[in-house]
């Protein structure tokens, strides 16, 4: 008996000691990461470089790194049991099911009411203009974010540049309505159909590329597109990009105090800046819906159905003849053409575009964003959009933390640093995004909502 | 012709650094087939180690260049690993397993992440490196255009061979490598077979990072100056030379880099500085168009 224990003992530390072995471990491995990065920050000094020394943040951050390990070790990690089975119908309980039905509507009537929630929550038009701002914002990424979830989401192609549609939009508007004083209204389509020319421009040489060569082949054409838009000085105002761009105006009122135009005098109102924010993000609002509405719509049409089809199995496609060719086609232009949308709410909203705006940041964010949600789940889009970009935009509101770590410290320089954070640790999370499940859009005798697992995920 | 041959030096040396990075990307491509996003970052990261120790060996006193450089080669390598190691064992392999896409995101929030918290703990201006190897040779003196090889280009050519030398060793006779190999042909079948996965997988990106820390440092004795976005656009060319080589074959690695080097000198040399990554980008396209899996690559059979 006494030498049974002796062997397990021997064989497995009691979980306390191992957590502690862990975790000491992790926090050397802080300490070495951090110590000379972060303990000797170089600072330039008449002409060579001395050290600020912070060996109190590099110390607290190796406990931190020790504590939360052990934390974890102890109480999250410490059941590890066999794997769950995989899941084919994912158990939504049936009262979730029609909890969903009542969330839609609810949905659409918060989207709507939400400039005057925010202005009245917020007591005034001024104080309220943040809120507005922020809306269009997450409005704008997730008009991207549907355009992308087509041709990542159905289609499976992975596109690593599709801020170069973003651009397109946003540079055709502004160079159009700059040169040939064309009004937003006019505008807005054009942008849509030439983001599409482009979409069928970078689809035509990719089409027999798949996975990785494709990700990287659409990665360098969002990055020739930027540097076209930074070189090219004469036709897109190079580096500092195109300034003043015209506002749009509602059916030919203007947003200006007064005037036979105004806005606010035709409906007798007092002027207010905040008018024009707020049509803005009726306009916002209004091209998502109807961005929606084509892709719910598509997906049951026999296109739609390529697309998935096309994801799942490209060699069946073929042999059911299926044209790779349109539907990879289609699938890169249509999801072109509302990048280009959104580049043209976006130019018309900031009145200034410049390259910076399109980097592959940019890129990088939209395409997290349909992961984060769930591949091809357009209510996961909004949620991530949200979170992602509204969370993150959250963060430069942290000026209380200032009371805390003393007047040198900046929150706003940390927040891509918790964005970043946020990606990978919801990606560990979830890897399947916020939104896993899938109701098929082909189904035998009565609609079952998949479980993740079993969607596939399309090699491109 | 001499200006040929100055531009030939010149993309050799840039060649050589995108080579080594690239290595870093295919070796991660072909055991575990993600797209190491954050590759460049760790570049980026162990220049600026390699800034922080110079600085800290120079205030100490040690003048003698040869200790000098060997001092700072082991220490960027030894850190920058264990960078490379730790991004793997927070941001992938709890991933390992799942679908295609959710590592790829993980990895760019980790490129994310490191770019952030340098900037954060090491400032945003661009940060030069004294210049360590000085002079030069010249040829062709009495033309009227001499070429010239700097003694800093001709060491970054020479560690590179000799980096390559050891690393192709490495990977065809040790276990360590014949693991790899087996890693690559088939994941499943090696653990079957007893070799440790996540070991092995952990290793190739140890040494993927020792590589990018050699980079790190030749690219700051070459050109003398970094800063917290350095490893985006050398990451990204990297990794177009190791798709451009054909991802996956580490001499296509080698190739895909000498070949954008060369692209983006000559490019810039003769026709235009402003789009010589436009040039490097489309030859990309180009070259995928007519050989969908890269210069070296093979071909990916489809079995139904």
């Amino acid at each position: 008996m006494a030498t049974d224990d002796a062997v397990s003992a021997r064989t497995e530390p009691s979980p306390v000691v191992a957590a502690l072995r862990d975790a000491a471990m992790w926090g050397l491995i802080t300490l070495l990461l951090t110590g000379p990065v972060v303990g000797l920050g170089t600072v330039a000094s008449s002409g060579t470089y001395g050290f600020i020394q912070r060996w109190p943040l590099v110390f607290s951050m190796t406990a931190i790194a020790f504590a939360v390990r052990f934390i974890l070790m102890m109480t999250v990690w410490r059941r590890r049991g066999a794997p769950a089975p995989r899941k084919v119908v994912a158990d939504l309980p049936k009262s979730l099911d029609s909890l969903r039905k009542l969330f839609i509507p609810v949905f659409v009537l918060l989207a709507f009411a939400y400039p005057f929630i925010s202005v009245f929550v917020a007591g005034g038009m001024t104080p309220g203009r943040y809120w507005i701002d922020l809306g269009v914002l997450v409005l704008t990424y997730i008009l991207l974010g549907w355009g992308l979830n087509i041709v990542v989401g159905l289609a499976g192609l992975l596109d690593l540049g599709y801020v170069a549609f973003y651009a397109v939009g946003a540079y055709t508007f502004a160079l159009l309505s700059m040169n040939y004083d064309l009004s937003f209204w006019v505008c807005l389509p054009i942008a849509g159909i030439i983001a599409a020319m482009f979409g069928v421009l970078l689809g035509f040489p990719v089409l027999r590329l798949r996975g990785d060569y494709l990700a990287i082949v659409t990665l360098a054409f969002g990055e020739i597109i930027r540097l076209v838009l930074i070189n090219w000085r004469e036709f897109t105002g190079g580096a500092s990009g195109i300034n003043r761009i015209p506002r749009p105006s509602f059916f030919g009122f203007e947003f200006v105090p007064s005037g036979p135009t105004s806005f606010a005098q035709f409906f007798g109102i007092t002027h207010s800046p905040v008018h024009r924010l707020i049509f803005f993000y009726y306009v916002t609002l209004l091209l998502a819906f109807v961005v929606l509405i084509i892709t719910i719509r598509l997906r049951r049409l026999p296109i739609g159905r390529a697309w998935e089809a096309l994801r799942e199995d490209e060699i069946a496609c073929r042999s059911l003849g299926i044209s790779v060719v349109n539907t990879k086609l289609t699938a890169f232009s249509l999801g072109a053409m509302f990048g280009g949308f959104a580049g043209t709410v976006f130019a018309a909203r900031q009145g200034y575009i410049s390259p910076q705006d399109f980097t592959f940041l940019t890129s990088a964010l939209v395409l997290a964003i349909v992961v984060l949600g769930g591949l091809g789940s357009n209510l996961g889009v909004v949620f991530s959009a949200a979170v992602l970009v509204g969370g993150v935009e959250m963060l430069r509101n942290l000026g209380f933390l200032k009371q805390i770590f003393g007047n040198d410290f900046d929150p706003t320089t940390y927040r891509m640093l918790i964005f970043g954070v946020l990606m990978v640790v919801i990606m560990v999370w979830r890897p399947r995004g916020l939104i896993s499940s899938r109701s098929p859009s082909v189904f035998l005798t009565e609609r079952k909502t998949v479980s993740a697992a079993m969607v596939h995920e399309g090699r491109g | 012709m001499e200006y040929f041959l100055q531009q030939l030096i010149n993309g050799v040396t840039l060649g050589s650094i995108y080579g080594l990075i690239a290595i870093g990307y295919t070796m991660v491509y072909g055991i575990i087939g993600m797209i190491n996003f954050a590759h460049g970052d760790i570049f980026m990261v162990s220049t600026m180690i390699s800034l922080v120790a110079v600085v800290l060996i120079l205030s100490i006193g040690i003048t003698a260049v040869p200790v000098i450089l060997l001092l700072l080669l082991l220490v960027s390598l030894l850190l920058t690993s264990l960078y490379g190691w730790t991004v793997e064992r927070m941001a992938y392999r709890p991933l390992r397993g799942s679908f295609r896409l959710a590592p790829l995101i993980s990895a760019i929030g980790m490129s994310i992440v490191l770019q952030n918290y340098i900037q954060n703990a090491q400032g945003a201006d661009k940060k030069s490196f004294p210049t360590l190897i000085p002079g030069y040779m010249s040829f062709f003196n009495e033309g009227s255009f001499p070429v010239i090889l700097q003694y800093s280009q001709l060491s970054v050519m020479v560690v590179t061979v000799v980096v390559l030398c050891i690393f192709t060793w490495l990977v065809t006779k040790t276990s360590l490598g014949r693991a790899q190999r087996a890693c690559e042909q088939d994941l499943k079948m090696a653990a079957l077979l007893g070799v440790n996965v996540d070991r092995t997988i952990s290793l190739t990106f140890v040494i993927g990072a020792a590589l990018a820390a050699v980079a790190g440092l030749m690219h700051l004795i070459y050109y003398g100056v970094t800063d917290f976005y350095a490893g985006f656009v050398v990451g990204i060319k990297a990794f177009t030379a190791a798709v451009l080589g054909g991802i996956g074959s580490l001499p296509g690695a080698v190739l895909g880099g000498l070949t954008i080097g060369l692209i983006e000198t000559f490019f810039a040399g003769y026709v235009s500085v402003d789009y010589k990554d436009v040039a490097a980008f489309s030859i990309l396209a180009i070259v995928l168009i007519f050989l969908p899996s890269g210069l070296l690559g093979r071909p990916e059979v489809e079995k139904v």
